[in-house]
């Protein structure tokens, strides 16, 4: 099947461009190909063991099992027709048989939840952060705040309309301003509504996370590349959930500090009563 | 489907009492089980084409990025054209169709159409427990469809009409602060009634199931689809008083200023995603369960062989319906709870994919070494098996919370659910369907167009929803009205498969026309010697009153000989 060969092979070839060039200079472009069938490009370790988690145990097994489904009916539609097969078979038990197909199921489940497990702490537990960031969401744009380390910022990140965007903008993916982080820190992000339900969410990080009135929740990650990186709000908030993108540029540290200068005198003028711009405490 | 009855049957029953009611009377007062069943089919079979069109709309607005139906349709249902209500319409048409689907279309089917219909004739009972229970659960289900309907055109957000919070009804989404307008209360009052309906019609099957099998019909001679109406009766039974009761503390937040969900006020809106999903994950077992009992009927009947690891089917069935009580968080993996409830939820939903295998394996080994016929049931039955599969594998798959994390509200989930319930709840609807057909009307179908119907449902279904994987991996989000070029390509090809899919819908209508016209007679068993149970054993369509005088059921008593279990007497 093409899926599976094509998804493994967009797994491997981000695998392999994660163990190459850990620190590559290119850019990488962290949105949707045409007709693209497998997992955006992943650049943190737990995007990339999930995507190998997927397409070495998962897919082989809901592949393999669907296949031996379908080798089974077509074989037995086949053998067991009723011009091949006049006279049927009374057999209604096989103890062994029923034995064997509760336990190998049972078995598959094993070898995947072993890997799962693992996979699961390693995005829940999270490390102590180099840089936190709040994220607010509001119908319907993004708000990221900036600490005082940083400089205690916040600025809106609003949906760029199509007679606006630049000419390799992807439409409705490009939000104004993105966030932007340095690459190989552990970044903290603190996620909150201010009205209905979000989800925020970035693919190639392997995160997603509900943003919730009422709510601080906690993710995070560590890109290991630079580029631009795009995700869309996750969870249905209301006649503009689609034109809500969530963009995140991954740059080296010094182009990060580069942009804290910009983005201070940007955006400190802004709305300094924002919550964002609290102190976070670490946990 | 008005002439269910065969008046020269009355002739035979004409001992009874009481005449038989006629026209209006006949359906609006109807205590028989047989007239509600068809009430109920018709009824289903009216909100099914609603439900359709709705997604052939959306589908028809998802064909190419931009934005191009909705306009239209909004300037048409609601008088604004602008695109603030276009985006608005479409989150009520996704919603709408949800909430059509499952509680007007894929329940009143399974439940009330070929539940009613065959639950008291597969026991040998004359009616149900609670005939005149029965018709109040039914004309219940009217009511709620015309309170959601109403919903369509009352004010949701301010200045638009409709529901468009998705059938979840997530506050605060829901709440005053993202639906100020009665659009939701509608819905919300339109689910309440659903669930009374529902509960009052599983109190039913309980009661009937449990109380007026024939002498002789033990629990484990019961076939496979008794059993399943009566799993699904105990899931409905325990969790539709949980969705009551988190609506009603929606409806009282939304109108008379409690905080149950409110943060400000010291609620919390995840509390309600707890009480709903611990509804409406049992919810979407009561969707396929009694699919499961029809499917095997019809693979046991089709291959001449009865069922293979009967009693192993039977506590499938069971396990599955417990089990479903225990996974419900699995629908929330991304709002933030713990590592240990996540762990919990993980392990408890990859369990269930056991007596789900248990299932799966047994109706092949039915099919093993039997005779089989592939007429139209049987082809829908094994195209079931084969769908129900392949969203079986991808539910493994979002079962772990790891993964889930990067698919959780994508396409990929769309793909998932439509595979396990437009393919598979759906697919088992039309077996049973087109099983019963002839015993409910007396008339044979058209084998060649149901054929059709079956392949280019198949083909057009499997186009619309595989590519949806694809989309999932690339990170399309669920419930968007546009979506950026790059996923052009394959929402084209889903389009696509739907409209092919709607053709069949068509090729489905014609069928029922051309067999109400042709009138070919279908004789009591038009199926052979596989179809052994009680049904096939009344003439077709049975008599307004059957098993009047109990049939005594005949078997082996060693409750491990399925060979015999669930079948009617030796003829």
């Amino acid at each position: 099947m093409r899926v599976s060969s094509d998804a493994i092979r967009a797994g491997l070839a981000a695998l392999a461009a994660a163990l190459v060039a850990p620190k590559a200079e290119a850019q990488v472009f962290g949105g949707p190909k045409s007709g693209g069938i497998g997992f955006l490009p992943g650049v943190t370790e737990n995007a990339e063991n999930m995507f190998w988690f997927h397409n070495w145990i998962l897919l082989p097994a809901t592949i393999g099992i669907s296949l031996l489904v379908l080798g089974l009916i077509v074989y037995i539609v086949w053998r067991f027709n009723e011009t091949a097969n006049p006279v049927p078979s009374r057999r209604t038990h096989n103890g062994l048989l029923e034995f064997a197909w509760t336990v190998a199921p049972a078995l598959v489940l094993v070898v995947i939840a072993v890997p799962s497990f693992r996979l699961l702490s390693e995005q829940l537990i999270i490390p102590a952060p180099d840089l936190t960031i709040k994220v607010t969401a509001s119908q319907w744009h993004w708000n990221y705040g900036y600490p005082k380390s940083e400089g205690g910022f916040a600025f809106d990140s609003l949906y760029v309309e199509d007679k606006d965007l630049k000419p390799d903008q992807p439409r409705l993916i490009t939000a104004d301003h993105e966030m932007v982080v340095p690459v190989g820190k552990v970044i903290e992000v603190d996620v909150t509504s201010q009205d209905v339900i979000h989800s925020f969410s970035v693919p190639s990080f392997g995160v997603k996370i509900d943003a919730i009135p009422g709510r601080l929740n906690k993710t995070w990650f560590k890109a290991d590349q630079i580029g631009m990186f795009y995700g869309q709000c996750s969870n249905i908030c209301g006649i503009d959930h689609a034109f809500m993108p969530i963009n995140v540029r991954v740059v080296s540290q010094a182009d990060y500090e580069a942009w804290l200068v910009e983005a201070k005198k940007q955006f400190a003028s802004l709305d300094r009563v924002r919550l964002a711009a609290a102190p976070l405490v670490n946990p | 489907m008005a002439s269910v009855t065969d008046l020269s049957h009355h002739d035979v029953e004409a001992h009874h009492e009481h005449h038989l009611p006629t026209g209006w009377r006949r359906f609006l007062y109807s205590t028989n089980h047989k007239d509600i069943g068809t009430l109920y089919l018709v009824f289903a079979i009216c909100a099914g084409l609603i439900g359709t069109a709705l997604s052939i709309i959306i589908r028809a607005e998802l064909l190419e990025p931009g934005m191009h139906v909705f306009p239209l349709i909004s300037a048409i249902m609601s008088g604004d054209g602008s695109v603030d209500a276009a985006k608005n319409m479409y989150n009520v048409f996704f919603s709408s169709h949800a909430i059509i689907m499952i509680f007007f279309m894929v329940m009143p089917a399974m439940m009330g159409g070929f539940g009613n219909w065959m639950v008291p004739l597969l026991i040998g009972a004359p009616d149900m427990a609670f005939p005149r229970l029965n018709n109040l659960s039914f004309w219940l289900l009217v009511a709620s469809f015309i309170l959601l309907m109403c919903s369509l055109f009352a004010e949701g957000s301010p200045g638009m009409r409709g529901f468009g919070g998705g059938w979840v009804l997530y506050p605060p989404m829901s709440s005053t602060v993202g639906t100020p307008g009665p659009a939701a209360d509608f819905v919300i009052l339109s689910m309440h009634l659903a669930g009374a309906s529902s509960i009052i019609g599983s109190i039913n099957f309980i009661a009937t199931i449990f109380n007026m099998r024939a002498p002789g019909m033990t629990m484990f001679r019961m076939p496979l689809f008794p059993w399943s109406v009566l799993v699904t009766a105990f899931l409905l039974l325990l969790a539709l008083p949980v969705l009551a009761g988190a609506l009603t503390m929606l409806l009282t937040d939304r109108n008379f200023h409690t905080t149950f969900f409110e943060p400000a006020g010291g609620g919390d809106p995840i509390l309600f995603q707890h009480l709903f999903w611990f509804f409406a994950h049992p919810e979407v077992y009561i969707l396929i369960i009694p699919g499961f009992g029809m499917v095997s009927q019809v693979v046991a009947t089709f291959s001449k062989k009865p069922i293979f690891g009967y009693v192993g089917m039977v506590y499938a069935m069971l396990a599955i319906g417990v089990l479903g009580f225990a996974v419900w968080a699995h629908h929330m993996f991304t709002t933030g709870m713990s590592l240990n409830a996540q762990r919990y939820f993980v392990f408890a939903t990859m369990v269930i994919a056991v007596p789900t295998g248990v299932k799966v394996f047994s109706w092949l080994a039915t099919m093993w070494g039997g005779s089989i016929s592939l007429r139209p049931p049987m082809l829908w039955a094994i195209g079931f098996v084969f769908v129900f599969t392949v969203g079986g594998v991808t539910g493994v798959v979002l079962a772990n919370a790891a993964i889930d994390r990067y698919l959780h509200d994508t396409y990929y989930v769309v793909a998932h659910f439509h595979y396990v319930m437009s393919l598979g709840a759906v697919f088992s609807i039309f077996a049973g369907f087109y099983y019963w057909f002839p015993k409910m009307t007396g008339y044979l179908y058209d084998e060649r167009l149901a054929k059709w119907h079956f392949w280019v449902s198949f083909v057009g279904i499997n186009l619309a929803f595989f590519p949806q994987h694809f989309l999932g991996f690339q990170g399309m989000p669920r419930r968007v009205v546009d979506y950026t070029e790059a996923y052009a390509f394959w929402n084209m090809v889903s389009s696509i498969g739907a409209f092919i899919g709607g053709a069949g819908t068509l090729i489905f209508l014609y069928l029922l026309y051309d067999a109400f016209k042709a009138k070919r007679l279908a004789g009591d068993n038009p199926w052979g010697p596989g179809a052994t149970t009680l049904e096939w054993q009344l003439p077709s369509p049975p008599p307004f009153h059957t098993w009047e005088t109990p049939p005594h059921i005949f078997g082996d008593e060693d409750a491990h000989a399925p060979a015999i279990a669930g079948q009617g007497s030796p003829a």
